[in-house]
């Protein structure tokens, strides 16, 4: 997979959840991820075509997701319910979107499809080809967010 | 600001997200319009732009079945809503995006992530240079 396709994910990440929801996120070490088990209580997921195919993916812990959505909306809301799914959805579309930007500032042309998203306990997340899959962890004040990046060799 | 729009006409957001509707609605309230219709689908908004009197438009691209850019070509195509200010809100953040809504009829365009501040900007200047 080039890795090149990765930082501009990690900088939408940022940018997105500083602009959408007022929230810091710290990256921590990327690291390749060998298995298909959810990071967190709620993920989206996204397929990406074009240059190369693949997909992208954002895992958020209960609390992370709750604190980011409260940022969005201005108003708590205390378990993932049907609006939180949504909120994933989006911010899902919002990341792969302004990655998909940068990329083709770049050079490279994609596309992306509907988000999925999934939660509840033991959940996984299936990225949309055979590639490697790497993973950035991201720490908030409220909690932890996985996301997950995979493009076709 | 004050002079050049009129915060009582009635604002029509459409997205097929939930979440960004009620964001959008949210930062048209801090600016100031009072009265903010939302629309799931390209065919909601048309109903409702057929059935009341719209000022503003604010449209996602990508929307399942009618994207926000088949949208503002029915927009422009029919009589009655043919002259209502419209602004997209997208991730469509290239070059080609831009320059097809705006051949398309946009009047503005904003691209996610985006604050309100430049929400209310693209708004400030449409109706700037529509007065």
């Amino acid at each position: 997979m080039n890795v090149e396709f990765v930082n501009p994910f990690l900088r939408a990440t940022l940018r997105v959840l500083k602009t959408m929801a007022s929230v810091e996120a710290r990256p921590g070490k990327p690291f390749l991820k060998k298995d298909g088990g959810a990071h967190g209580d709620v993920s989206g997921i996204i397929g990406i075509t074009g240059t190369t195919n693949g997909s992208m993916s954002l895992s958020f812990s209960r609390n992370c997701i709750l604190k980011i959505v409260a940022g969005m909306l201005g108003e708590e809301i205390a378990e993932i319910t049907d609006d939180i799914k949504d909120a994933v959805g989006e911010l899902t579309n919002m990341i792969s979107g302004a990655a998909r930007n940068e990329l083709g500032n770049a050079g490279y042309g994609f596309r992306t499809s509907i988000p999925i998203v999934v939660s509840g306990p033991r959940h996984t997340i299936k990225h949309q080809c055979n590639g490697q899959t790497i993973a950035i962890p991201f720490n908030t004040e409220s909690g932890t967010f996985l996301v997950e990046v995979s493009f076709e060799e | 600001m004050q002079n050049t729009i009129d915060f009582n006409q009635k604002v029509l957001v459409v997205d097929d997200f939930s979440t960004m509707r009620k964001l959008i609605r949210n930062v048209l309230k801090e600016i100031g319009f009072n009265h903010i219709y939302e629309a799931e689908t390209g065919v909601t908004a048309l109903d409702i732009l057929r059935s009341d009197e719209i000022g503003l438009v604010l449209t996602d691209w990508n929307m399942p079945a009618m994207t926000g850019l088949e949208l503002l070509q029915r927009i422009r195509r029919e009589p009655a809503s043919k002259d209502i200010p419209v602004l997209m809100v997208t991730a469509e953040g290239k070059k080609e995006n831009v320059v097809e809504a705006i051949k398309a009829g946009a009047d503005n365009f904003v691209v996610k992530p985006f604050t309100a501040e430049t929400i209310r900007e693209k708004i400030e200047q449409i109706f700037r240079k529509r007065n």
